[in-house]
């Protein structure tokens, strides 16, 4: 090859550094392209139309072009308002995960023998599904055979036997049915969400604990620092990175909470914990919807949510790749 | 996610096992049920049509049931079969419209159909033509314990007075008149149905679920205000909103409950939770209005033609085989359903027996609440009962909430 173009082999001998890369990004870009970025363009356009998802005999799309008529609907429809409140009920309480998170890895983070499998059992939930998650949830809250239910009962119910002789449950008042009052149901899901959402956080934080620099730590002991002000002065700037990350990935996971509330409740009871993600999936692809544009339009407005965070967090990495540079 | 990434695969796999496999003289069948008892059902009648029509070569696609309402969105158009099953209602209307189902009145009318399968002609009918033949019902009404009854010295109740009266004993008695489980909503959509049907009739119901009539007419708040005495003076279980219809059958089985409104493949579950045929039993819906004809519940299973298919010739010979009163017959008795040709005998099962009785004297037959109206009409609908079922109180946003749907909707 050399030889036989030897002004070309120089242009790309010349240029390799700068090529390489590239060679070498196609695959994942081209991957992303197709899969990620075309997809989001393509619902975004779908969002103008009315369509059920059905193509005629003849292959054509039986869709009809609408312009903002779906963003319109979405503006006049309670359920979409409702989901949207609780988003924000999700992303506001989730963020307990983190001074949770941090709670929970300082108090792990001491030379205990066997601490290593305490710190595993804390890590645990994270380790399962969401489904898994969701269902244990579901069950715990049961009010007929759940853990909630069992307590309930031994409290405030007594035994007897009813008409056919088998053994019932008379209450003096009837067990609470968390997933199934609108009042309380999100916050059952957001409370079991948390479960798996804390040891995340807290495996953040302990890798971030271990590289607390020990001789800051002594400095500011010989300076008098203590407890909170030790925390928070000393290790907590420390902890600045983890903490940051710990943000991130609990906005995400608040933001695309969608396999609990599909386990849990399926957005029920009437709605009322319903949140973007599962509204979107119910009004476009669940038995009842076969609305693609109006669904692609709730997933449009969901993107754009996520939109304003991702380039918040974007735009601070950038911002520290500069300074460590 | 993961029932849609299932559902997703068996679409694929569908797709791609019937790519190549059709020639000329071949009839593909996409079925929809591989429950033991559906799957002989069906098995079994495609053995006799293989037998009777030695020369055309069937092949099978039987399919989950739930993998089968993705699927068919998909292989209508892309790769369509000769013969798909599906329901008929509201359910059909969207691939009617699109144009992907072929219409067979003339084939009701050769075969005869139009008199022997009378009583399902208008559901089965869109736009003034036929778009497929059923070939199994079953009926809804009130099944329950029969020993509970007993206890208490009731009879079947026939009106609404009688019903009511008989819920006051067994409330005075410990016993919960009824059960149901509306976590996934379609349960709460049966009561509804029937209150509508005996307050106001058929043809009020069906003007309702095609969006003719309001719901805050006056007529459907007399429904919602029967509805509401039953949930008042008879009442249902605690936490129902929380439950399955299966989680439902607990309180039935342990005889906390003694009614519940239901469909018959229930029957099986109540066996199954421990009931013998001595300690269940069934009764149709008690009147409400005496001067409206009586209607039930029969959600029918048929098979259709798509526009698609590649050998519509034999596709008819097999719906019109389906129809035939000895093939339904044979099939509704492995299945325990009812027949819908008049001319078929019943099976001998005491429920198949009374509710032939329920089904084939009935003024009209609805499909149920969220095959006759369109899907989102249906969901809001099924949601707005639940609530109304929790808490009665919130009636009137629910109605008015139902109208704003129903404008959008149609």
């Amino acid at each position: 090859m050399d030889e036989t173009h030897p002004e070309n082999a120089g242009w790309l001998k010349r240029n390799k550094l700068a090529i390489a890369p590239w060679i070498f990004l196609i695959p994942a870009l081209g991957f992303f392209a197709v899969y990620v970025v075309l997809p989001i363009f393509e619902s975004i356009w779908l969002s103008f139309y009315e369509w059920n998802g059905l193509y005629r005999p003849d292959g054509t799309s039986t869709a009809t072009w609408v312009g903002f008529d779906n963003y319109a609907k979405l503006w006049g429809d309670p359920k979409f308002w409702i989901s949207l409140k609780n988003n924000v009920l999700w992303l506001v309480l989730f963020m307990l995960a983190v001074p949770a998170g941090l709670l929970i890895a300082l108090f792990l983070n001491q030379t205990v023998i066997g601490m290593r499998l305490y710190k595993s059992l804390f890590f645990f939930p994270f380790v399962i599904s969401q489904v898994v998650v969701g269902l244990i949830f579901g069950w715990f809250y049961n009010p007929d055979f759940g853990v909630v239910g069992s307590v309930w009962k031994a409290l405030f119910c007594e035994e007897t036997v009813n008409i056919l002789g088998n053994a019932t449950f008379r209450c003096t008042r009837s067990a609470p049915d968390i997933l199934s009052s609108p009042e309380f149901a999100t916050y059952g899901i957001i409370a079991a969400g948390l479960w798996p959402q804390i040891a995340y956080c807290m495996i953040l934080y302990l890798t971030g604990l271990n590289n607390v620099a020990a001789d800051q730590v002594e400095a500011g002991r010989l300076d008098g620092a203590k407890g909170w002000r030790m925390l928070w002065y000393v290790v907590l700037p420390q902890l600045r990175p983890a903490t940051f990350i710990a943000v991130v990935v609990t906005v995400i996971g608040a933001l695309r909470s969608f396999d609990m509330i599909a386990i849990m409740t399926q957005g029920g009871p009437f709605g009322s914990t319903n949140v973007l993600a599962y509204y979107m999936y119910e009004t476009a692809i669940s038995e009842y919807g076969e609305r693609y544009g109006y669904g692609s339009a709730i997933a449009t407005v969901l993107f754009l949510i996520m939109l304003v965070y991702i380039s918040y967090f974007l735009w601070r990495m950038y911002q520290d790749e500069k300074g460590g540079r | 996610m993961l029932q849609l990434s299932k559902a997703a695969v068996a679409a694929l796999a569908i797709s791609s096992c019937l790519a190549g496999a059709a020639a000329a003289g071949d009839l593909v069948i996409n079925f929809d049920d591989l429950n033991p008892g559906p799957k002989q059902g069906f098995d079994d009648a495609v053995a006799q049509f293989k037998a009777e029509n030695p020369d055309i070569n069937v092949i099978v696609n039987n399919n989950d049931r739930e993998a089968h309402k993705t699927a068919i969105r998909n292989f209508l158009t892309a790769d369509a079969p000769d013969v798909t099953s599906w329901y008929p209602g509201n359910r059909m209307a969207p691939f009617v419209d699109a144009g992907l189902f072929e219409p067979v009145t003339d084939l009701w009318e050769e075969e005869g159909f139009t008199e022997d399968l009378a009583a399902i002609m208008p559901t089965m009918s869109r736009d003034g033509e036929i778009w497929g033949v059923p070939y199994s019902y079953y009926q809804w009404g009130i099944y329950y314990r029969k020993d509970i009854f007993d206890l208490l010295e009731l009879e079947e109740p026939e009106t609404w007075d009688e019903l009511l009266a008989a819920c006051a004993k067994m409330k005075d008695n410990g016993v919960t008149p009824f059960t149901i489980g509306t976590k996934y909503l379609w349960t709460a959509a049966g009561v509804f149905d029937y209150i509508n049907l005996r307050t106001n009739g058929y043809d009020v119901h069906m003007d309702l679920t095609a969006g003719k009539i309001k719901y805050t007419d006056d007529r459907i708040r007399e429904t919602f205000a029967n509805f509401e005495t039953l949930i008042g003076d008879c009442g249902f279980v605690d936490n129902h909103a929380s439950m399955s219809w299966q989680d439902a059958i607990a309180p039935f089985a342990n005889g906390d409950a003694a009614m519940y409104v239901m469909g018959n493949f229930a029957v099986d579950g109540f066996k199954n939770a421990g009931l013998t045929e001595d300690q269940i039993d069934y009764f149709a819906f008690p009147s409400i209005n005496p001067d409206v004809p009586r209607a039930e519940e029969a959600p029918a299973d048929a098979f259709f033609i798509p526009t698609n298919a590649k050998n519509k010739e034999d596709a008819r010979k097999f719906l019109a085989f389906v129809a035939r009163p000895d093939v339904q017959a044979k099939w509704n008795a492995t299945i325990g359903q009812l027949p819908i040709n008049s001319k078929a005998e019943v099976g001998d099962d005491k429920f198949i027996q009374e509710g032939f009785a329920t089904v084939s004297t009935a003024a009209g037959l609805a499909q149920f609440y969220d095959r006759d109206a369109p899907a989102e009409m249906a969901k809001a609908g099924m949601e707005g009962f639940q609530r109304f079922m929790t808490d009665t109180s919130s009636l009137e946003e629910v109605l008015q909430r139902l109208d704003e749907v129903q404008a959008e909707v149609y």
